[in-house]
């Protein structure tokens, strides 16, 4: 009886420190302490083909950080259907990991909330210096004029897969170049169940990504120099339509792609269905489906065939995870060290070859691991035609808002309706009308 | 429940000892010396409560008294850190919410509207299930257990693998029911979209439905379980047939046990996000976009916590309504019946 009035007692002083604590929004002091410097809590995100690979991948590297500075890691992998819910609660809540992973194209957004751990030129400094890093990925950590708020971890960036067999049989020697091309090959692969590409339709981020791409073949930004929304311009309903297209008006896309949201048109791809794929670092799932890596070939990501005024030569978003420190961090020098261990040439190394990702450190890109026909296509790209994602607060509302507006485009098409410049123009106000919550 | 009993029981209790006379022992005296006798009798019901209430308004009360503060707040990711400092927007979250001519309370009320029509449709095809297998289930028969542990399957499976399980079933090009309506009894030309378009909306009230009637079914055969075979045989003898049976018996017998069952079933359905969020994903369909995946996309989608809490406040308002409203409704109409 006693015991248990004791942990009730517990329980409630437990509870109201919690709701204390929440109440005052958590840190209110900037840039962390080193109370307790023998452990870090790490979020690393889902990069392998599970969580339990992950797990695997990483927990060596991380008993060699624990055997150099005596550091314990406690790691969690955080899903990707979770991970920025979780940030945001441990952002409100004040609770939250040391160091973390986030997308790159959350930077900007998680910047706003001033959650994360700023990197002036000391901590910079701290871990080795910012020079290290490739521009492009660097580009991707934060909005432009502020110090970010993260550094890069992984890299990745879109290139076009190709089925070689597929193409041979069709007598197709080389991979389209621009999309007049890749619609013009497509329509000779499209033959019964098989496809010429496949797209994931439903998918928020996939659906955005391509998005940015189109958008910035045609000269469309999606937000102007002040950083209001600008979704439907006619330069942006042109990309989009361009996109929705392969399916709506091309026929090179299989109707029932417009539902795809959990990778299916990777499987698709693997297995002979569709003969192309537009996807980022696509090696390991392929091989993990069964495709090995001779059966299929990388090409860039197509341009115009005539760019449009105002059209850029951009293939890719620079795509990638960045690492971050939670700013009340109760281990602000061990979460820096942390960091300077993940980007270090060695973990770099380790790390990229195992995910099938591009190092964003400059230096460990050189080894040969990284020197295979996909990740060279992939290199390149990131090194000459790929652009940041735009670095505004507002980019995760752009991502869901304009993605969804896409899904529900490649329904539409699917469901046999015509898609017209109108219809496209409609669900991007419609979009754009939301951001003014 | 546990007040009502522990009222009732310790009058008589302290009258007992009190009776008992000569000598209580040393021990309970001391105990009812440190306890006035006005608590004792009245107040320790209230005592033993105290822990649970306060738990209750932990849990429960606080963070919606902390959500509808917010409601009040331009929450966004420029003050989510610090959501104490955002600053106050009056009213103008639920102004926006609710101008049904501008794009945003458009969509707040078509969602309300797909909310609704799912919700009368998904409860009353749950009900009707439960009930008619409930009613069936009375009879004995063999494998009559078998059959009841197949029944609950459905509520007894964890939701994520359930609801996931019929994502598959439910794809276009792989999926097991346009292998069987499709290819096998072609039934149809062409394949079917189940997940996106307006067929979703008959999916989501099909798992919905499937996901729901066996709670039903299980609070339904309880209840008639407790119906006295002797009503049905006194019937019988007087020349009631089966379908009499069940509406002049059977019906009105478990008529309170429905009215809270309706109630539950309402509230889950109208709250539910599981299914719909399993099923399509962030990117729901219009025509099954249903209000808490529409306000959780409104917030942690577009990072705007105060407009999803005003939202939610709406919602809880107009639940609060419609539930009060219904137990006047059906508890007037249930004494009036008695009287």
């Amino acid at each position: 009886m006693r015991r248990t009035r004791i942990a009730r007692a517990a329980a409630v002083t437990a509870v109201l420190t919690a709701i204390t604590a929440t109440g005052c929004g958590g840190g209110s002091t900037s840039g962390g302490s080193n109370d307790n410097p023998d452990e870090l809590t790490y979020w690393a995100s889902n990069q392998g083909t599970s969580i339990e690979h992950d797990e695997e991948v990483l927990r060596p590297q991380l008993e060699r950080f624990t055997e150099e500075t005596g550091i314990e890691v406690n790691l969690e992998v955080v899903p990707w259907d979770s991970l920025l819910d979780r940030i945001l609660t441990a952002t409100t809540s004040g609770d939250g990991p040391d160091v973390l992973n986030i997308g790159n194209t959350w930077s900007a957004s998680l910047q706003a909330t001033g959650a994360l751990l700023p990197f002036d030129e000391e901590t910079f400094e701290a871990i080795g210096g910012s020079d290290r890093f490739v521009p492009s990925a660097l580009a991707a950590t934060g909005a432009e004029g502020q110090d970010p708020t993260a550094v890069p971890l992984y890299s990745l960036a879109y290139g076009l897969y190709y089925n070689k067999q597929l193409f041979a049989e069709a007598g197709i020697e080389e991979p389209p170049a621009t999309w007049e091309e890749l619609v013009e090959v497509g329509e000779r692969l499209t033959d019964g169940d098989t496809y010429g590409l496949a797209v994931e339709g439903a998918s928020i981020p996939e659906n955005v990504h391509h998005a940015f791409v189109f958008g910035q073949q045609h000269g469309a930004d999606f937000f102007d120099a002040e950083g209001n929304p600008t979704f439907d311009t006619p330069e942006a309903v042109a990309a989009i339509k361009q996109y929705i297209d392969f399916l709506a008006a091309d026929g090179i896309v299989a109707p029932g792609n417009a539902e795809y949201a959990q990778n299916q048109s990777v499987s698709d791809f693997a297995t002979g269905k569709a003969a192309m794929l537009l996807w980022q670092a696509a090696g390991t799932s392929l091989e993990n489906q069964g495709m090995s890596p001779e059966d299929y070939g990388v090409a860039p990501v197509p341009f115009q065939a005539e760019p449009p005024a105002g059209g850029q030569a951009i293939n890719s978003m620079v795509a990638g995870i960045n690492i971050a420190v939670f700013d009340n961090t109760d281990n602000r020098d061990g979460a820096l060290d942390f960091v300077e261990f993940m980007t270090s040439d060695e973990t770099q190394r380790a790390l990229n070859a195992e995910y099938g990702s591009i190092p964003p450190v400059a230096t460990a890109q050189e080894s040969e691991e990284f020197a295979t026909e996909e990740l060279t296509v992939l290199r390149e790209t990131l090194a000459q035609s790929a652009a940041p994602m735009p670095q505004v607060p507002e980019e995760s509302q752009f991502e869901t808002l304009v993605g969804t507006a896409m899904a529900q485009l490649f329904a539409d098409a699917a469901g046999g309706q015509e898609i017209t410049e109108d219809a496209v123009r409609e669900r991007l106000t419609a979009a754009q009308q939301q951001m003014q919550g | 429940m546990t007040a009502l009993t522990t009222t009732d029981l310790t009058p008589p209790r302290a009258v007992d000892d009190g009776a008992a006379g000569g000598g209580p022992t040393p021990g309970r005296r001391r105990f009812r010396l440190r306890l006035p006798d006005r608590l004792r009798q009245g107040g320790l019901p209230y005592l033993l409560l105290l822990p649970a209430l306060l738990f209750e308004l932990l849990i429960h009360l606080v963070p919606m008294v902390v959500g509808v503060v917010m409601s009040f707040k331009e929450l966004t990711q420029f003050y989510l850190r610090d959501w104490t400092q955002a600053p106050w927007t009056a009213l103008s979250n639920y102004e926006v919410a609710v101008d049904f001519d501008a794009p945003i309370g458009a969509a707040l009320l078509d969602s309300f509207a797909v909310t609704c029509l799912f919700t009368v449709v998904a409860v009353s095809l749950s009900w009707l299930l439960g009930t008619t297998a409930a009613i069936l289930m009375q009879e004995t028969f063999r494998g009559r257990g078998l059959l009841r542990a197949l029944f609950l399957t459905p509520y007894a499976l964890p939701i994520y693998a359930a609801v996931i399980t019929w994502a598959f079933i439910l794809q276009r090009d792989n999926g097991m029911l346009n292998h069987v309506i499709h290819d096998q009894l072609g039934l149809t030309s062409d394949p079917t979209f189940w997940l996106i378009g307006d067929n979703s909306f008959v999916s989501l009230v099909l798992v919905a439905v499937w996901r729901n009637w066996p709670f039903a079914f299980l609070i339904l055969m309880a209840a008639m379980q407790n119906i006295p075979q002797e009503q049905y045989e006194a019937a019988q003898l007087d020349g009631a047939g089966v379908w009499q049976q069940i509406r002049r018996i059977t019906l009105p017998s478990v008529r309170p046990v429905n009215q809270v069952l309706v109630l539950v079933l309402f509230l889950w359905t109208f709250n539910d996000f599981n299914v719909p969020y399993l099923l399509f994903g962030r990117a729901a369909p219009e025509s099954a976009n249903l209000i808490s995946l529409h306000i959780y996309q409104s917030s942690f989608g577009t990072w705007n916590f105060g407009f999803g809490s005003a939202m939610s406040v709406l919602l809880l308002l107009f639940l609060l309504l419609v539930t009060a409203g219904y137990l006047l409704f059906t508890s007037r109409g249930r004494k009036g019946e008695h009287v």
